[in-house]
């Protein structure tokens, strides 16, 4: 590195005054801007009271959504009924009556055995005491009067919670030992029953067993049995799917199609009255101002839950966005063509449509893809406040605080939905305007 | 207009000109008859899935507003400041002062202006969190800096999953381990604004001119640098005016995740429709019209400020 002269220095310096000298802002905005939004969300992490609802969270629960989402768990309760074991299984079961279960393996004594993962972690549980195996060792926990005792010295797999006893085996389960039961759950990796449920006659047919149903012609039998499951309700989430999807379809059709002829009014290249433009515009607005979930809740008060309101709240604020949009592109047409088409004496109606819409569809079209698009993403949102869809009954899952299975089944059908309209409409969009222009 | 004789060359033309045309318009014809069948197949099944059927209930659409009007139209203007109403009966339809929001002994924030600024402060929170880390990952996102095609795909699929989400499951499952509240909100709006910010980041930098970059290369800059310097001037304009449109979109999206447990404004609001509170939804209506328009009008005019007009042009669709 050579250092410049003095002179040349100087030289520079008042040459390029702008590079030397810069304003405050221009030197320190960037800095003062990140300042004050960090300010900010110093602010917002008080007024949100952040701190205490992270603290309050029921994060061990957390952990137990998230595994549901990708795996289901079998929770009988074991029963001491006489110096017998019986196994309980909720109205939810995942398994037939009488199916035998190869982790749950009932004695001749009257006791029984569930195994967590391999043989070396299991319980071996009769009335009167429960062997918890970890890797391998036997820790007895005794049942008594007043409920169950843990061994001196357990493990920390094993704990004492006043009368009852915590064992847990990580992701392959856990058990609560009291002095008349044994509350066992047991996790397995994926969806249970996804295929078919517990009453079908085709129960217990994994994913290559029904695609050998399906090669040696029972595939009739194969779809009703997979739609009519009681447990996954795949009939009616698909209906439910199909619905949200005839919103945003049906919806941004009409919108389009109201706010097309509409925007020929808004435009004030094509129509020079400045009042039917003002007013046209000020109505477009207004539609596209009032929130969408108002909207939906206007319109769910009208016509009852169902699509109906859904498209309609679709209609009326895409209509007011489209019709804003649309003015804005045929303002920006090019006059010349206008102008030709009117030099050889056409109609207005027919400089319109030769002179004007050949230049405006393409856009028109594009960005009411568009608008399909990101409507069938809002139409599962207005869905749950109450339009129906596949967003009500994402809802009604996540309620019940056990379906999160169900919830990821849906989160997937809706992911593979988006993207297959995502690549759709870009590819209609490259043909109709060319690649280069989204 | 016949009389005019052409010569046999612009014969075949004219022939060729013709027998495009009418090759077009069949396929326009179908593509339109397609969209028709479409669209009445969804209506008919809209319509048969819908609890109420449209045309029997089209006539009683306005019927529930003509209950649904408060009892003078200053009701609105009271439910809206907590201004106590000659109607009051004990009942909660009426009941306007109790959820005053008090900041000093006599000096108090109207609920539903706190509520909406709950609303909007969620926007703008969830607006800087999700800017800031798109922010970060567009860089790693665009062809134009990153060789690598691996982290360029990973970080494309992971903004795709993003925007795609749908925003109620990340506000439900929230809810369920924080409770009802913004926070679950927050979350919600910023996770999808980091994928659709993200995208219109990258596709940004993708366009800008690469030759400052590649002076800073040629004295031997690091790649830091030559973002820093060669890149970030040309693109941060553009970035402050798409993080404007997105948080007007911000403001919309917040209001309706509140009202699936959010809280905010959205959850008042669907509570008082529900509850046949008149004055209180209008007021509410009213409210939320105001403070968009604002919002709208505001960041409208900030952005043709900083870009002038183009910003209204690109990415539109984005939303």
């Amino acid at each position: 590195m050579t250092a410049i002269s003095m002179a040349e220095r100087n030289r520079l310096e008042t040459k390029y005054p702008a590079v030397f000298h810069q304003g405050f802002m221009r030197r320190w905005g960037l800095l003062v801007g990140i300042g004050l939004a960090l300010a900010y969300l110093v602010f917002c992490w008080f007024f949100f009271s952040v701190g205490p609802a992270l603290q309050n969270g029921k994060w061990d629960r957390a952990g137990i959504y998230i595994q549901d989402w990708y795996s289901w768990r079998a929770q009988p309760r074991l029963r001491f009924e006489d110096g017998v074991v019986v196994p309980q299984w909720s109205s939810r079961g995942q398994y037939a009556e009488g199916a035998e279960i190869d982790w749950l393996t009932p004695h001749a004594d009257g006791g029984m055995t569930a195994t967590f993962g391999g043989a070396e972690d299991r319980l071996e549980i009769s009335t009167s005491q429960v062997d918890v195996y970890v890797d391998g060792v036997a820790w007895p926990v005794m049942i008594t009067e007043d409920g169950a005792l843990a061994p001196g010295n357990p493990p920390a797999n094993i704990e004492q919670d006043g009368s009852k006893v915590l064992v847990s085996y990580g992701f392959a389960g856990q058990a609560e030992i009291r002095g008349n039961q044994v509350a066992v759950q047991r996790r397995f990796l994926g969806w249970a029953n996804f295929l078919y449920d517990t009453r079908s006659p085709l129960w217990g047919n994994d994913l290559f067993d029904t695609i050998g149903l399906v090669v040696s012609g029972h595939g009739q039998q194969v779809l009703e049995e997979w739609l009519g499951n009681r447990a996954w309700q795949h009939a009616d989430i698909l209906a439910k799917l199909m619905q949200t999807l005839v919103m945003a379809f049906v919806g941004t059709l009409f919108a389009t199609l109201i706010a097309f002829p509409l925007a020929f009014v808004a435009a004030r290249t094509i129509t020079p009255n400045r009042a039917a433009n003002w007013l046209m515009k000020r109505g477009f607005d207004f539609l596209r101002s009032i929130d969408m979930l108002i909207w939906a809740l206007f319109f769910t008060r009208g016509f009852g839950p169902g699509p109906i309101p859904g498209i309609a709240a679709i209609l009326f604020t895409d209509t007011g966005a489209l019709g804003k949009v649309y003015a804005e592109a045929l303002e920006n047409v090019d006059d010349k063509q206008r102008e030709g088409v009117r030099s050889v004496g056409a109609s207005p109606a027919s400089v319109n449509r030769f002179g004007v819409v050949p230049q405006v569809l393409p856009v028109f079209i594009s960005q009411s893809l568009y608008f399909w698009e990101s409507n069938t993403r809002s139409a599962t949102i207005i869905g749950a406040v109450g339009a129906g869809g596949i967003g009500l009954k994402l809802l009604e899952a996540m309620g019940t605080n056990s379906d999160w299975d169900k919830v990821a089944y849906m989160v997937l059908l809706i992911l593979g939905v988006v993207f297959l309209f995502d690549n759709v409409s870009n590819a209609i969009r490259s043909r109709l305007i060319g690649p280069a222009a989204h | 207009m016949t009389d005019v004789a052409l010569s046999p060359a612009s014969q075949t033309l004219l022939r060729h000109y013709r027998g495009q045309v009418l090759t077009r318009r069949i396929y326009s014809v179908i593509g339109v008859v397609l969209v028709v069948v479409a669209l009445l197949a969804a209506m008919n099944y809209a319509n048969a899935a819908n609890s109420g059927k449209f045309f029997e209930r089209l006539p009683y659409l306005f019927d529930f507003l003509k209950t649904f009007t408060p009892n003078d139209p200053m009701e609105i203007f009271r439910a809206m400041f907590d201004i106590e109403s000659p109607y009051y009966d004990g009942s909660l339809k009426f009941d306007y002062t109790s959820d005053r929001h008090y900041l000093t002994e006599s000096l108090y924030i109207p609920n539903f202006v706190y509520q909406l600024i709950i609303t909007v402060n969620i926007a703008v929170v969830s607006t800087i969190i999700g800017g800031s880390i798109a922010f970060g990952l567009c860089f790693f996102a665009s062809a134009n800096l990153v060789g690598a095609g691996v982290v360029r795909w990973i970080v494309r699929r992971i903004m795709e999953v993003l925007r795609a989400f749908p925003e109620i499951v990340i506000a439900g499952l929230l809810t369920a381990v924080l409770s009802i509240g913004p926070i679950a909100a927050i979350a919600a709006v910023s996770l999808h604004t980091i994928g659709a910010l993200g995208k219109l980041f990258f596709e940004v930098v993708e366009n800008a001119d690469m030759k400052p970059e590649e002076g800073l290369r040629s004295v031997g800059a690091t790649w830091l640098e030559r973002v820093r310097f060669a890149i970030l001037p040309q693109v941060l304009p553009n970035f402050v005016s798409y993080t404007l449109l997105r948080t007007e979109i911000n403001v919309r999206a917040s209001t309706i995740i509140g009202a699936v447990g959010g809280g905010g404004i959205g959850e008042v609001f669907r509570l008082s429709i529900g509850r046949d509170h008149a004055a209180k939804t209008y007021a509410i209506v009213i409210l939320l019209l105001v403070t968009v328009v604002c919002i709208d009008q505001f960041s409208g005019w900030l952005r043709r400020r900083l870009v002038g007009n183009q910003s209204f042009e690109l990415g539109r669709g984005a939303a």
